[in-house]
């Protein structure tokens, strides 16, 4: 094998060489769903049939429909993604893009992609990976690790509202989470446009799921482009499932949390002390 | 600990000297001169920090002033980056750590400079929440939230980008990384001057950047010890 000539030797570097650069875009125009692989030509259809109004031809999000939609389609060209599993500022597994088209954005005009086979969907995953050279540079990020969840109870949820007061969290959603704090109205998306946080009275679901893991998820890895951030460095593991209790209190939903704390609050109301700026009641 | 505090001056010196091209005097050239405007500037605002009481005692007395054109006594711009964008014979990698502060809701320095991969911490030194985040296009984007008493943030940036940089709870928090892949770079003070020192001789582009008023460049040789002078003149309008 060993190459003969000096001519031999450099045509069989380049040949290595190219087949390395050559990997890398293969790589990327696969994704990989549990046991399905979705190839980016068969998804480049999919796209143009399905997505490609909002997103548009260049996946840039500019596609015939975004001037009527708000919030705007997702610009896939900068590779930065709202719902992932990974940490901010990596970019996510084709899981989490699998999921996130699958279950559609609440609030948005981004649909659930039921109707489309799981098949076409990873394909999809794989298409939208070609529009940012970032696929080609960078891997994703590793998932964060969410320890088993604890049984809520009125001490984890009271240590959750404390968080909620110490973490902030009521400069942007407000003291009871109705999305008015004090910053809520300048907040701004990474192309500078309006966008409100998220106001916890008004519904059941979360942009990145329903569950109380996705919950967890969304606070630890920071919805990345828009002002939410990754509060990993700040609270800890299990810390993260008292926030996630409290945060279930703010809902409108019957959920145990709701439930002790309801029951918990019927003879404690008084010993609350108000979230919001110090000196001031919610 | 005094020992090792000197053998790292002395990699550190060391370092220096092996990145100069052999045979030219450590000392080189110099381009030095002073960053102005024309025209009328425009006037910077003073912030209202109502939001966030804290600041507003911090600066009690003297509102702090948005820092999109900052201006001297004859003209002179501030924080105006001057860099070698062409003609670097290679600069070594920076290893020292660079510090950002958040202090009184603003970003300390407003413009900070780093080169790839060069060490960052980000402190929070305020008695609130900061949340950080650089709306970086080429490098990864991301965003982190730093309560009060939290440990700096490390950061890095692996590619050459001018990175705005924004805290979304304090929307008139503005700064700047300005990742360059050159050691030789200044930021003009307050009187807009500015120096690149230990420039071996050869043909460098000279760029200079200003937020609002965009970069102009030009072009010097140098050939031996000497020291060159250049100016930037920016054509300022008042919006």
């Amino acid at each position: 094998m060993r190459p003969k000539t000096p001519v031999a030797a450099w045509v069989s570097g380049v040949v290595i060489l190219l087949s390395a650069v050559g990997a890398r875009p293969g790589v990327a125009q696969e994704s990989h769903i549990g046991t399905l692989t979705g190839h980016a030509a068969a998804g480049k259809k999919v796209y143009r049939r399905y997505c490609i109004l909002c997103h548009g031809a260049d996946g840039d999000g500019t596609g015939e429909n975004a001037m009527w939609i708000d919030p705007k389609p997702r610009d896939f060209t900068l590779a930065v993604f709202k719902c992932r599993s990974t940490p901010t500022g990596t970019l996510p597994t084709d899981q989490d893009l699998f999921d996130a088209m699958t279950r559609g954005f609440v609030t948005t005009n981004m649909p659930q992609w039921l109707p489309l086979t799981h098949q076409n969907r990873a394909d999809a995953v794989a298409y939208i990976k070609t529009f940012s050279p970032k696929w080609k540079t960078l891997k994703p990020g590793t998932p964060i690790t969410i320890p088993p969840e604890p049984v809520a109870t009125i001490e984890s949820i009271l240590r959750g509202r404390g968080l909620f007061q110490k973490m902030e969290c009521w400069k942007c959603h407000g003291p009871a989470g109705h999305g008015d704090g004090p910053s809520a109205a300048t907040l701004t998306d990474n192309k500078d446009r309006p966008i409100p946080p998220y106001n916890f009275s008004t519904g059941s679901r979360f942009k990145c799921g329903v569950t109380n893991q996705d919950l967890y998820r969304v606070f630890m890895t920071g919805l990345d482009g828009t002002p939410m951030p990754s509060f990993a460095d700040d609270i800890k593991p299990a810390e993260g499932w008292d926030l996630v209790h409290f945060l279930r209190t703010m809902q409108p939903l019957n959920t145990p949390e709701a439930a002790i704390w309801k029951t918990w609050l019927a003879s404690h109301a008084q010993e609350l002390k108000p979230i919001g700026p110090p000196g001031t009641g919610q | 600990m005094r020992t090792v505090h000197i053998s790292l001056l002395a990699i550190t010196v060391l370092g220096t000297a092996a990145m100069m091209v052999p045979g030219v005097p450590p000392a080189g050239g110099t381009i030095s001169g002073k960053v102005t405007y024309t025209g009328t500037a425009p006037k910077m605002k003073p912030i209202d920090m109502a939001k966030e009481p804290n600041c507003v005692t911090q600066h009690a007395g003297a509102p702090v002033m948005t820092e999109n054109v900052v201006t001297g006594p004859g003209n002179a711009l501030r924080w105006v980056l001057i860099y070698v964008s062409a003609g670097d014979q290679g600069s070594a990698p920076a290893t020292e750590t660079v510090r950002l502060d958040q202090k009184g809701c603003q970003y300390i320095p407003h413009v900070l400079v780093v080169q790839p991969n060069q060490p960052l911490d980000i402190y929070n030194d305020d008695p609130h929440s900061h949340n950080i985040h650089p709306l970086a296009k080429v490098n990864p984007e991301w965003n982190k939230s730093q309560p009060a008493g939290a440990p700096p943030i490390h950061a890095k940036w692996e590619k050459p980008e001018f990175i705005p940089v924004k805290c979304n709870v304090h929307p008139w928090m503005h700064g700047w990384h300005l990742v360059i892949a050159t050691a030789h770079y200044a930021v003009s003070g307050e009187d807009g001057a500015f120096s690149l020192q230990g420039l071996p001789p050869g043909k460098y582009t000279v760029t200079a950047w200003q937020e609002q008023f965009g970069t102009q460049t030009q072009d010097v040789t140098i050939s031996g010890n000497e020291t060159k002078t250049i100016n930037f003149v920016f054509k300022a309008t008042p919006y």
